[in-house]
């Protein structure tokens, strides 16, 4: 079997959740081969090992904190040199799916992006898309050079498989044009001590009925009482109620939890392209003809103000 | 000298529609209307505001697409870029990322350019690669998913919330951008915009004017392939109730059943 690159995601040497997902998806198609670019190689090897890589390649320049995006594409790009993988796997972030776009490039690669599974085929790796809104499910290979696939959090559940996991140094060049777009300063995000919102195992999102800033309490103390990480509609943003940071849909994160509460959120094709694919939709609405209410599992019509601080005692009263 | 500004723009089938995939598992375009995908709409007003800023700039809107994405153009041009692009062949039929990264570099290379903006992700595809991948093709700055942007002394700047931290960066002139829907609302095209519109220049290109061959684009050049499309089958009907005072109660022992709680 050949090597399969796996980009991992990672916080100074703390591994992404995405990325043993990764790990889990590349060892149907090959042996995983982590690549740890920063600092904290040391740190994640025994995670990485853990679920699967037989090898971690590892640079720490200082140009990857520097300068946007490129400094990393050189670097896998010369991962890919030493290794000559069937494929290199990446988290579909949107920095992933940019380190992504430009390697394929440089590799004169096909690319496939937020493939939400992956299985070994006679002709490459198959991914499994989900597309227009979720409303269709797409089967794609890549058919030029070495597969480059990005995969949305949550396609996969991490699987514990011990390898061997030896680290080693990846010599790196940073091109002269890779150093076209200077990080000035950076403002890392307040940590809320919630789960991420795209590697929560429950989100819960509050849209324009909750009806202000102050309100979204009530939707934290449920997502508290959880465990889940909030989430927001839009509307709940472009109205200033919570961070965008937050939104669920297009134009924000894409989740898909085993468990999405809906509450004052109508359901529109641009939400719904961030969380149709959940396992479980629940929603409170007060409006019964809400378009939400087609893709629910289970959906309570009635005032959010009313239905979910009563869901919120009843979740804490039954969990003790 | 005048700034150049070329911002690339997509014509999708409308969201709201009923999308679907064609025989040849492509993106049906004659079953749902068209339109200018709307997060290009933040480029060309992101564009627009660039100009106004500058002495003086000169916006191209460049779109690769079908015959019918010419509306794209002129709801561009209404909003007020001055000119156009449309690169159209038959060939193009089913081309990938890769390939429309090839056709864009080219037609932006022929139009001639110090700044490339884009949209932060089609509304079709919505890949979010192709500005990373013309900056790669380009050999130029790629200054993407900025939620504000400047131009300023041959320079752009501009912040990128990401999802770790929110970030100020900075490249030289000439530099690919894409901005992201929290931008700025882009403005509506005035009665007076439409009507200038009609008149302004609109330039079709063939593959032959960028010098590609027809077997490095469409289907059968593509570095990808979609074997199967299928509809999702639709969610099974759950189970709707009306709170009359233990709604929340019964919805947690809905989760409960469901192991949640
Ligand atoms: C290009 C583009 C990209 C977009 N991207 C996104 C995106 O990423 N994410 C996104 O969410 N949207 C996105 N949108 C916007 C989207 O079209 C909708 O406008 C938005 O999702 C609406 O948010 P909402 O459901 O909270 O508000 P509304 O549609 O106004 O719905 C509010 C709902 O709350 C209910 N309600 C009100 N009060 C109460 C109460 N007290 N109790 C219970 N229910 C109550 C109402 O019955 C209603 O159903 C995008 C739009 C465009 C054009
Ligand atoms: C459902 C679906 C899934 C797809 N999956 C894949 C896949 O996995 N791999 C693959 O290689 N191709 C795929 N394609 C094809 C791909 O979408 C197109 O080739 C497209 O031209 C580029 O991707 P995008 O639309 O996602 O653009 P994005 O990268 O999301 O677009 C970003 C920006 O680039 C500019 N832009 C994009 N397209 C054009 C254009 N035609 N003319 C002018 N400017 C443009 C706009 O400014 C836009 O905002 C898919 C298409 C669909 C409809």
């Amino acid at each position: 079997m050949g090597e399969v690159l796996v980009y991992v995601d990672h916080v100074d040497g703390a591994v992404r959740k995405p990325t043993l997902e990764l790990l889990t998806l590349a060892r149907r198609i090959g042996e995983p081969v982590a690549v740890h670019l920063g600092p904290g190689a040391d740190t994640a090897q025994a995670t990485l090992a853990g679920h699967g890589a037989v090898k971690v390649l590892t640079a720490d320049l200082p140009e990857f904190a520097e300068y946007l995006v490129a400094p990393k594409v050189d670097a896998l790009e010369q991962a890919v040199a030493a290794v000559s993988p069937v494929a290199v796997l990446v988290p579909s972030s949107a920095e992933g799916k940019e380190i992504a776009a430009r390697l394929a490039v440089r590799l004169g690669s096909g690319i496939i992006t937020d493939a939400v599974d992956l299985e070994s085929g006679d002709e490459g790796p198959v991914a499994t898309q989900s597309v227009f809104a979720a409303a269709f499910t797409t089967k794609s290979r890549v058919t030029k050079g070495v597969p480059v696939i990005t995969v949305k959090p949550n396609s996969a559940a991490p699987e514990a498989a011990p390898a061997a996991g030896t680290v080693e140094q990846l010599a790196v060049t940073v091109g002269e044009k890779s150093t076209g777009t200077k990080v000035v300063s950076r403002t890392p995000r307040e940590s809320t001590g919630r789960p991420e919102l795209t590697e929560a195992a429950i989100v819960v999102s509050g849209g324009r009925g909750v009806n202000g800033a102050e309100n979204f309490k009530v939707i934290e103390d449920l997502a508290d009482s959880l465990g889940a990480a909030v989430g927001a509609s839009r509307a709940a943003v472009d109205a200033g109620w919570y961070p965008h940071s937050n939104q669920v849909g297009q134009t924000g994160k894409s989740v898909s939890p085993q468990l999405y509460i809906a509450s004052g959120i109508s359901g529109a094709i641009q939400h719904r392209a961030g969380m149709q694919t959940s396992k479980t939709i629940v929603a409170i609405n007060k409006d019964p003809e809400a378009p939400i209410f087609e893709l629910v599992d289970y959906g309570v019509v009635g005032d959010l103000f009313e239905v979910v601080p009563q869901l919120t005692d009843e979740v804490k009263a039954r969990k003790g | 000298m005048s700034l150049r500004i070329v911002v690339a723009v997509k014509y999708v089938p409308d969201a709201t529609g009923d999308r679907h995939f064609a025989e040849d598992l492509t993106t049906d375009r004659d079953a749902v209307d068209g339109l200018l995908s709307e997060l290009d709409e933040y480029a060309v007003e992101q564009a627009l505001q660039i100009a106004e800023e500058a002495d003086d700039a000169e916006i191209t809107v460049l779109t690769v697409g079908p015959e019918d994405a010419k509306d794209a153009l002129r709801k561009a041009l209404s909003m007020g870029a001055d000119q156009a692009v449309h690169v159209e062949d038959d060939a193009l039929h089913g081309t990938d990322a890769l390939g429309t990264s090839l056709v864009l570099a080219k037609a932006i290379e022929h139009t001639g350019y110090d700044l490339v903006v884009c949209g932060m992700a089609s509304t079709d595809g919505t890949m979010g690669v192709l500005p990373a991948m013309l900056a790669e093709r380009l050999g130029v700055p790629q200054v993407t998913l900025l939620s504000e942007v400047k131009v300023e002394d041959g320079k752009v700047t501009g912040r990128r919330d990401g999802d770790a931290a929110s970030e100020q960066l900075e490249a030289q002139l000439p530099a690919v951008v894409s901005v992201t829907d929290q931008s700025g609302e882009a403005r509506y095209p005035s009665f007076k915009g439409i009507m200038a519109a009609k008149k302004k220049k609109v330039e079709s290109l063939d593959l032959s004017d960028l010098g590609i061959e027809e077997d490095e684009v469409g289907l059968a050049g593509a570095w990808t392939k979609v074997d199967s499309a299928a509809e999702r089958p639709a969610r099974t009907a759950g189970t709707i109730v009306t709170d009359e005072g233990e709604g929340g109660k019964q919805l947690a022992a809905f989760l409960a059943e469901q192991k949640f709680i």
